[in-house]
C-alpha cells in the first residue's frame, strides 16, 4: 500500500524552528513529525510513502534514505515546481499511486493523532466508494469547515465554512484514504482538494466520513504544537506510560531522553518534553514545555510554554513562558524575563522582553 | 564647638515613598543597612567639636524614632535629641522656632542637613571653605552641578566665579537659569536667625492685616529656599561650595535603591567592615553587598551588586538576588529571584518566584544626571519602576510581580504586571 504526505511549503506557521530544519524533521515529542505519520503508515501495511513537497530540501532528502533503510520501506520525494495546493500534488504523483488497484492514504503533515489507517482501510473497503475522510470532533464548529453527514453511515452531505449556525461539530482531521479511480478528478494544476474536489465527491455520493476517536491536533504552529504535545503525553500514559519519566521532582507527563541530564532540585512537568543530550542544571522549573535536542537550560530558572530550540541555551534564573519559542542556537542570558519572544536561530539575547514579539 | 540639624520632615512628607513609609518615618528607612538618617549622623560625629544633633521635624513621638535616637547616642556618644515642630513650619521655620535649643552652649557654626538626600557630607571641607574665605560669618550653601533639564527640579544657584558668593538663588524655577543646585546641605552661623527673624516678624506684620487665620502660624512657616537665600543672594553673606563627589535625594522609593548603591560604594573607605565578602559557607557575593549578621542565607543564594538584606531575613537555596534592598523578616523562597525591588517587611517570596522592577537610576552616560523620581503616571499609565512590595506581602510560588506596587497585608494569587494592587 501506498501513502502520499502533504509535507508543502516552507512551514512558515513553526518558525523560527523551521527555518532551521524542515518541518517534517522537527522533533515531536521525541521524534520527528513525519515519523510519527511514516511509522505508523508502516504498521498498517504502507510499504511506499510519497512525501510531496513545493520546496527542496538537502536534509530532508538524506534524512528519509536513512529512513527507507530503517524502516525497510520506500520514500520517495515527489516535487513541485510550484504549490499544486492539496490536490495537485496527487495528479503530480499520479504514476506512483496508480501502479496497483489498492487505495491509498492521503495526510495533512502537521497532523497529530492515534492514526487509525488500519481502521480507514477496513471502513473504506466496507462503504466502497471513491474516498473517505477522517473527521474530528472540536468545541467550537464556527471556526472550521465542518461536515455533514449521515450518522448511520458516514456518507458526506456536504461541506460547510465557518458555520455561524450549529450544523454540525465535526470537521476534516486532515486523513484520507482514496481508491485510484478518484485521480481522475484532478488535473496537474494548482487545486485545493477540501474546495475543489470533495464537495463534488460528495454531491456524487463518492465521500464518506469516520469519526476519529481520541486526541488530535493540528501542531503547524507553536501554541497548538504545544497543546498537542499535552494530548500525545497523555496518550502516551495510556497507553505505554512505561515511556514516561517518574519519581521525585516530575509530575504528571513527561518524556525525558535517555541521553539528557537532569541536575538535582529540579521540578519537572507536567507535560514536559526533553530531547537527546539536553542539560537542565539544579533547580529548574519547566512545566509544559519542549525542550529540543543539545538545549542547555542553567541553574533556577523557570520556564512554563515554551519551545526551546536545538542547541540553545538558557541562563540562570531565567524567566520564560507564554508560548516563548527559542530558534537553533539561540543564548538567552542570565537572568532575564523572557515573554512570548520568538526568537530567531543564532541570536544572543541580553535584554528582557516583556511583552510578546519576534526578535531579529 | 559646633552642632547640627537635621531637618526630618513629618508624616504628610515622603508621600513619595509610600507604602514604605506607612510602616517607618522616612528617614528611618534602611539604606544601604543603616537607617538613612544615620547616613548623616556618621558624617557629623566625624566633624571635630560636633557636640550635639539636633533632629526637627513634625512626627509625633514614637517608638522607632526613639529607638534610633537611644542607640545612636549610645554608639556615638553624642546627645542626639528629637524636637518636634507644633505643625509643619518649613524648612527655615523649624529651626528658627528651636534657635534657642540650637544655640544653647553657644556654638560658632551649625549645619543644616536635609534628611531626604544622600550625600559623601564633605563638612570638614565646607568648614575649612568658610575659613579659607576669610569670612567667618558667612552661610556656606553645599552644591554641585546637574544637566539644564534636571536643574529644574532643584534650588538653582547663580555664583560670582571668582569669589563663590551666591549672586541669584531661584528653588524649583520653570525656565532655565543655573546648573548648579541646592544640596540641602548648609553651613550657617548664628546670625542666620536674624534674617530669618526679620522674615518672621515680616510674616506677623503680613497676617495681622488678615484677621482670619491663625495669624502665629502662619507667620511661623519659613522656607530657608525661597524666603531666605532668595533674599540673601548678593548681600555679600552666602556662598557656595560646590562638590563633585556623589549625591542624590531619596525622594521615591527607586532613589533609595540608587541610594543604597552609592553609600555601599563608600563603605570600602568608611566601613569595609559592613560590606559582605565572599566565604566559604557563605553565598556567593557580587560586588557591594550589606547582609546582617542575623539574616540566614543559604550558600547556594547569589547576591550582588547592591543589595542589602536586613535582619532576620531568610534566604533559600539558589536565590538570585540583585539590586534590592531585602527589609527585617522577609523569606525568600528557594530559586525565587529578586532584581531591582524592595521587599518589605516579613514579606514572602514563593519557590521560583520572580520580583522585578525596572530601575530608575540616572542616564550612565551624563555625569551630571540625577535620578528622576517625579511622577508614578505618566500618560494615566503607571511608569516603570522599581517593584515595592509592603510589609507582609506574600507572593505565591512560580509567578511573576513585575514592575508593581504591592500595598501592605496582600495575599497574591497570581502573577501582576505594572499594577499597583491595593
Ligand atoms: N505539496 C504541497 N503541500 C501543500 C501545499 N499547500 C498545502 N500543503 C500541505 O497540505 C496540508 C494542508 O494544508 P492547508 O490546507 O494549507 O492547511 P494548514 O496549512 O494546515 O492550515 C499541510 O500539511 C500543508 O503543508 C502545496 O502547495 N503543495
Ligand atoms: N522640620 C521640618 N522639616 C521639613 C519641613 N518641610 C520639609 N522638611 C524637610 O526638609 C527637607 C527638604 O524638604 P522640601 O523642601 O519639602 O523638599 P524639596 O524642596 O522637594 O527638596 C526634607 O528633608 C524634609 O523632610 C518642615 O516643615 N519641617
Ligand atoms: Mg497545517
Ligand atoms: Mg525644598
Amino acid at each position: 500500500m501506498k501513502a502520499l504526505i502533504l509535507v508543502g511549503g516552507y512551514g512558515t506557521r513553526l518558525r523560527p524552528l523551521t527555518l532551521s530544519v524542515p518541518k517534517p524533521l522537527v522533533e515531536f515529542c521525541n521524534k520527528p513529525i513525519l515519523l510519527h505519520q511514516v511509522e505508523a503508515l508502516v504498521k498498517a501495511g504502507v510499504r511506499h510513502v510519497v512525501l510531496a513537497v513545493s520546496y527542496m530540501s538537502d536534509l530532508l532528502e538524506r534524512e528519509m534514505k536513512t529512513q527507507e533503510q530503517r524502516l525497510g520501506i520506500k520514500i520517495s520525494l515527489s516535487h513541485e515546481k510550484e504549490p499544486l495546493g492539496t490536490a495537485g500534488p496527487l495528479a503530480l504523483a499520479r504514476e506512483l499511486l496508480t501502479d496497483s488497484d489498492e487505495p491509498f492514504f492521503v495526510l495533512n503533515s502537521d497532523v497529530i493523532c492515534d492514526f487509525p489507517f488500519e481502521d480507514m482501510l477496513k471502513f473504506h473497503k466496507n462503504h466502497g466508494k471513491e474516498g473517505t475522510i477522517v473527521v474530528t470532533k472540536v468545541e467550537e464548529p464556527s471556526k472550521y469547515g465542518v461536515v455533514v453527514y449521515e450518522g448511520e453511515t458516514g456518507r458526506i452531505h456536504r461541506f460547510v465554512e465557518k458555520p455561524q449556525v450549529f450544523v454540525s461539530n465535526k470537521i476534516n482531521a486532515g486523513m484520507y484514504i482514496f481508491s485510484p479511480s478518484m485521480l481522475r478528478r484532478i488535473q496537474l494544476r494548482p487545486t485545493s482538494i477540501e474546495k475543489e474536489i470533495f464537495p463534488v465527491m460528495a454531491e456524487e455520493g463518492q465521500l464518506y466520513a469516520m469519526e476519529l476517536q481520541g486526541f488530535w491536533m493540528d501542531i503547524g504552529q507553536p501554541k497548538d504544537f504545544l497543546t498537542g504535545m499535552c494530548m500525545y503525553l497523555q496518550s502516551v500514559r495510556q497507553n505505554a506510560p512505561e515511556r514516561l519519566r517518574t519519581g521525585p521532582g516530575f509530575l504528571g507527563n513527561v518524556l525525558v531522553d535517555p541521553t539528557a541530564v537532569i541536575g538535582e532540585n529540579c521540578t519537572i512537568g507536567p507535560n514536559v518534553t526533553i530531547g537527546a543530550g539536553v542539560v537542565l542544571e539544579d533547580g529548574v522549573r519547566i512545566k509544559r514545555c519542549t525542550v529540543l535536542k543539545g538545549a542547555h537550560i542553567r541553574s533556577h530558572s523557570w520556564l512554563e510554554s515554551c519551545i526551546v530550540g536545538w542547541s540553545s541555551s538558557v541562563g540562570q534564573w531565567v524567566r520564560m513562558e507564554n508560548v516563548s519559542v527559542l530558534g537553533e542556537d539561540v543564548i538567552v542570558s542570565d537572568e532575564l524575563y523572557i515573554n512570548g519572544a520568538n526568537v530567531l536561530p543564532h541570536k544572543s539575547i541580553t535584554d528582557s522582553v516583556p511583552e510578546p514579539r519576534i526578535i531579529m | 564647638m559646633l552642632k547640627a540639624v537635621i531637618l526630618i520632615g513629618g508624616p504628610q512628607k515622603g508621600t513619595r515613598f509610600r507604602p514604605l513609609s506607612f510602616e517607618v518615618p522616612k528617614p528611618l528607612f534602611p539604606v544601604a543597612g543603616v537607617p538613612t538618617l544615620q547616613h548623616h549622623i556618621e558624617a557629623c560625629v566625624k566633624v571635630p567639636n560636633m557636640k550635639e544633633i539636633l533632629l526637627i521635624g513634625f512626627y509625633q513621638p514614637n517608638e522607632e524614632l526613639n529607638r534610633f535616637l537611644s542607640s545612636a547616642q549610645q554608639e556615638f556618644k553624642i546627645p542626639v535629641r528629637y524636637l518636634q515642630e507644633y505643625a509643619a513650619l518649613g524648612t527655615g521655620g523649624g529651626i528658627y522656632h528651636f534657635r534657642d535649643q540650637i544655640l544653647s552652649g553657644s556654638p560658632q557654626q551649625f549645619f543644616v542637613l536635609n534628611a531626604d538626600v544622600c550625600s559623601e557630607f564633605p563638612l570638614e571641607d565646607m568648614l575649612r571653605f568658610q575659613k579659607e574665605h576669610g569670612d567667618a560669618h558667612s552661610f556656606i550653601i553645599l552644591a554641585t552641578t546637574a544637566n539644564r533639564k534636571q536643574s529644574l527640579n532643584y534650588g538653582c544657584i547663580v555664583e560670582n566665579e571668582h569669589t563663590s558668593e551666591v549672586l541669584h538663588y531661584v528653588e524649583k524655577p520653570s525656565t532655565f537659569v543655573s546648573d548648579i543646585i541646592n544640596c540641602g546641605i548648609y553651613l550657617f552661623t548664628p546670625e542666620i536667625f536674624q534674617h530669618i527673624g526679620a522674615v518672621f516678624r515680616k510674616n506677623q506684620q503680613d497676617v495681622m492685616l488678615d484677621e482670619q487665620c491663625n495669624g502665629w502660624q502662619r507667620a511661623e512657616v519659613i522656607r530657608l529656599e525661597q524666603d531666605i537665600f532668595t533674599a540673601l543672594a548678593a548681600q555679600e553673606k552666602l556662598y557656595v561650595y560646590k562638590t563633585d563627589r556623589f549625591w542624590s535625594q531619596i525622594k521615591s522609593a527607586g532613589s533609595a535603591i540608587y541610594a543604597s548603591r552609592l553609600y555601599l560604594n563608600q563603605y570600602h573607605k568608611t566601613h569595609p567592615e559592613r560590606l559582605a565578602t565572599n566565604k566559604d559557607g557563605g553565598p556567593k557575593i557580587i560586588g557591594n553587598v550589606y547582609v546582617h549578621p542575623t539574616a540566614n542565607i543559604d550558600p547556594t543564594a547569589v547576591l550582588g551588586p547592591n543589595v542589602s538584606i536586613g535582619t532576620g531575613v531568610t534566604i533559600g537555596a539558589g536565590v538570585r538576588v540583585r539590586e534590592s534592598i531585602i527589609l527585617h523578616g522577609a523569606t525568600l523562597q528557594d530559586h525565587s529571584c529578586v532584581l531591582n525591588s524592595i521587599i518589605g517587611w516579613d514579606s514572602t517570596i514563593g519557590k521560583w518566584a520572580r520580583v522585578e522592577g525596572t530601575p530608575s537610576d540616572p542616564n550612565p552616560n551624563d555625569p551630571y544626571a540625577k535620578i528622576d523620581s517625579e511622577t508614578l503616571f505618566r500618560d494615566g499609565k503607571l511608569t516603570p519602576s522599581i517593584t515595592i512590595l509592603g510589609c507582609n506581602v506574600t507572593i505565591p510560588s512560580e509567578v511573576i510581580i513585575l514592575n508593581s506596587i504591592v500595598l501592605p497585608h496582600k495575599d497574591l494569587n497570581r502573577s501582576f504586571k505594572n499594577q499597583i494592587i491595593l
